[in-house]
């Protein structure tokens, strides 16, 4: 197995000229291609998929800030000014910023009740043996694969008797039931791995049980939190069916719902560099976010499916 | 640790599990139970009717063409979105150029470069790459048929959303677009942790790249494939769907019902035309094959196990 600091011996592989005196045996200089070529080759089609990912979202800031007529009749030329006023336009008229706020305010609502209640829940059903556990867990993780449109049409009515329809607190509770799911998924996973003894030390030195949850566990779960909170803000901010369904008034509209009325919308007024500058404008705080904190990011989205 | 303990968990547990269970399990009960009665939505009052909504279902022409095309997206959608994202990912992880005293086996340069930008679509929201690509796909000012045009296929000018034939197709390239950077990571994830010592021995052995990918690759990946698997179908039934087919498509259902899809139908049976017991009853037929589909995928895909 040893054999990585002789690099010639592995014929298929070397892209790098084959040199010297430790030329093995073996079939040379083909593989020798194979290695420069496959190089190439991975190269080429990865460049391609880069392109077809950008080329799109290019595309979109090019014309946030071009006029009208220019979207219609060249699609592809760079704006001849900056247009700025699209953006300003979509900022007020289009009410891009109700939609920020509402956003923002649903979004900061859920988490934070995601994130509390998830743990709660995953700590008892991690930590504690009592009838009903698995049962209960169980509960939680089946909701993952049901489809949620299905619960849908009784819940508007469920949401409507309970007067919470088209209100922003209301939203915020379905929003925090049905992220529960995977929240309790992975933060049951990850509690399980939380040494017990500093638990149990604490709580032998008198520390109740809730106290030993908020001052002594939930700080050792903050990496998971992190993951499963970056997890959430992402399914949160950009949900669409949810709100669809149930806040359909239009001044409560978060940004996506709020975009995809503009785009009704503006089919009759004809504002497209307006409504490319929505666009863009709802795009760019998430892409900013994912390039800052990539890792986290990447690491967060991931983890469920690599558990 | 025994004093207080049930008093401890029934508090901790009161709060999260009764809100799941009043928005989320109990409206599922719900649904099915209104799959048995003639309930509109509209008004509070509704009869059991067996299984009337059920039979109905079975002669309504649009449900049959929503599960054909469901189907299509929970087949067709996983395969290639995994496969091209288990290519860039043996690309990335092990198609580099081999550097003198390196180790054997290399990514490509520039290879978190290439994983960062695959990973955009991932964080942008479903419904804004939808309103995305319904511009791009405009048939005279969008970005596509104009790349067309510039490279001289004047005459290829297709309709994409408003052709009954490349409808459904066109949604569904979104979707693929939208997915595979998200897979190329996690499987970047998992080649990455696969031991250099595997590619060697498969080396020395005198194993080209496809048998390598064939033989050591993918099944020390298998878990992560399946169970990527299972959560694209998912996705391919339910949400993603539905924000994708209601948001480009015209009607929204394309033109003929060319992309109409299960989910879509649920939610325009149910508040577009006021038939909440019969949006139900397509619901549980969605239910049916989201689960037939999960397990299909766990059976078919179980293998032994490989440690390493």
């Amino acid at each position: 197995m040893k054999t990585t600091q002789t690099p010639a011996p592995v014929p298929a592989e070397s892209g790098a000229p084959v040199t010297k005196e430790d030329t093995p045996p073996g079939p040379p200089p083909k593989p020798k291609k194979e290695g420069t070529v496959l190089n190439v080759f991975s190269h080429g089609v990865l460049v391609i998929w880069a392109f077809m990912v950008v080329m799109p979202l290019l595309w979109a800031v090019m014309t946030s800030f071009k006029d009208d007529r220019s979207i219609f009749s060249s699609p592809w030329s760079l704006p001849d000014t900056l247009h700025f006023d699209n953006w300003s336009r979509a900022w007020t008229e289009a009410n891009m910023s109700d939609y920020f706020l509402n956003t923002v305010l649903v979004v900061g609502g859920s988490l934070i009740g995601t994130l509390v209640l998830g743990s709660m829940a995953a700590y008892v059903l991690a930590r504690f043996d009592f009838p009903g556990n698995r049962f209960i867990y169980f509960l939680f993780i089946g909701g993952m694969s049901f489809p949620i449109m299905l619960a849908l049409v009784p819940l508007f009515y469920v949401v409507n008797n309970m007067g919470l329809l088209n209100t922003i607190h209301g939203l915020i509770l379905v929003y925090i039931a049905y992220s529960l799911p995977f929240t309790v998924f992975f933060l049951t996973a990850f509690f399980r791995t939380l040494p017990t003894s500093i638990a149990e030390a604490a709580f032998v030195d008198g520390a109740s049980h809730s106290r030993t949850f908020f001052q002594i566990m939930l700080p050792m779960a903050k990496p998971g939190l992190i993951s499963v909170g970056i997890f959430n803000f992402l399914g949160q901010w950009n949900q669409y069916m949810l709100p669809t369904v149930l806040n359909t008034d239009p001044d409560k509209r978060v940004l996506t719902q709020g975009l995809v009325q503009l785009a009704v919308s503006q089919g009759y007024k004809g504002d497209w560099s307006g409504l490319f500058a929505g666009l863009v404008m709802a795009m760019l705080p998430v892409l900013a976010a994912y390039i800052v904190f990539q890792r986290q990011v990447v690491q967060g989205l991931t983890a469920g499916a690599l558990k | 640790m025994q004093h207080g303990k049930y008093r401890f968990i029934v508090g901790f547990l009161a709060l999260p599990l009764g809100l799941y269970a009043l928005f989320v399990v109990w409206p599922f009960i719900q649904s099915i139970y209104y799959s048995f009665t003639d309930w509109t939505g509209l008004s509070p009052e509704f009869k059991m009717v067996g299984f009337d909504n059920y039979s109905r279902m079975l002669d309504d022409e649009i449900f049959w063409k929503s599960l054909q095309h469901s189907l299509l997206f929970a087949l067709l959608l996983p395969v290639v979105t995994i496969s091209l994202a288990l290519f860039f990912a043996f690309m990335i992880n092990v198609g580099g150029r081999k550097r003198r005293n390196g180790p054997v086996v290399t990514g490509v340069r520039g290879s978190s470069f290439y994983k960062i930008v695959y990973f955009f679509p991932q964080v942008l929201s479903i419904a804004i790459v939808a309103l995305l690509f319904a511009f791009a796909y405009n048939p005279d000012s969008g970005a596509i048929n104009s790349i067309l045009r510039g490279i001289g296929l004047d005459d290829v000018q297709p309709l994409w959303l408003g052709d009954p034939d490349l409808a459904l197709w066109a949604v569904m390239a979104v979707l693929v677009w939208s997915t595979v950077g998200f897979f190329v990571v996690l499987f970047s994830a998992g080649m990455a942790s696969i031991p250099a010592e595997m590619y060697e021995a498969a080396l020395l052995d005198g194993a080209g790249r496809a048998t390598t990918f064939f033989r050591v690759t993918l099944p020390l990946l298998w878990d992560t494939v399946q169970s990527g698997w299972v959560y694209m179908g998912i996705l391919a039934l339910g949400a993603e769907s539905f924000a994708v087919v209601q948001i480009m498509t015209t009607g929204p259902g394309g033109p003929d019902y060319s992309t109409t899809v299960m989910v879509l139908y649920v939610y325009q049976k149910a508040f577009r035309d006021g038939q909440a017991a019969y949006a139900t009853t397509i619901g549980v037929a969605l239910l049916v094959v989201t689960l037939a589909f999960a397990a299909v995928v766990m059976r078919l895909g179980r293998r032994e196990r490989l440690e390493y």
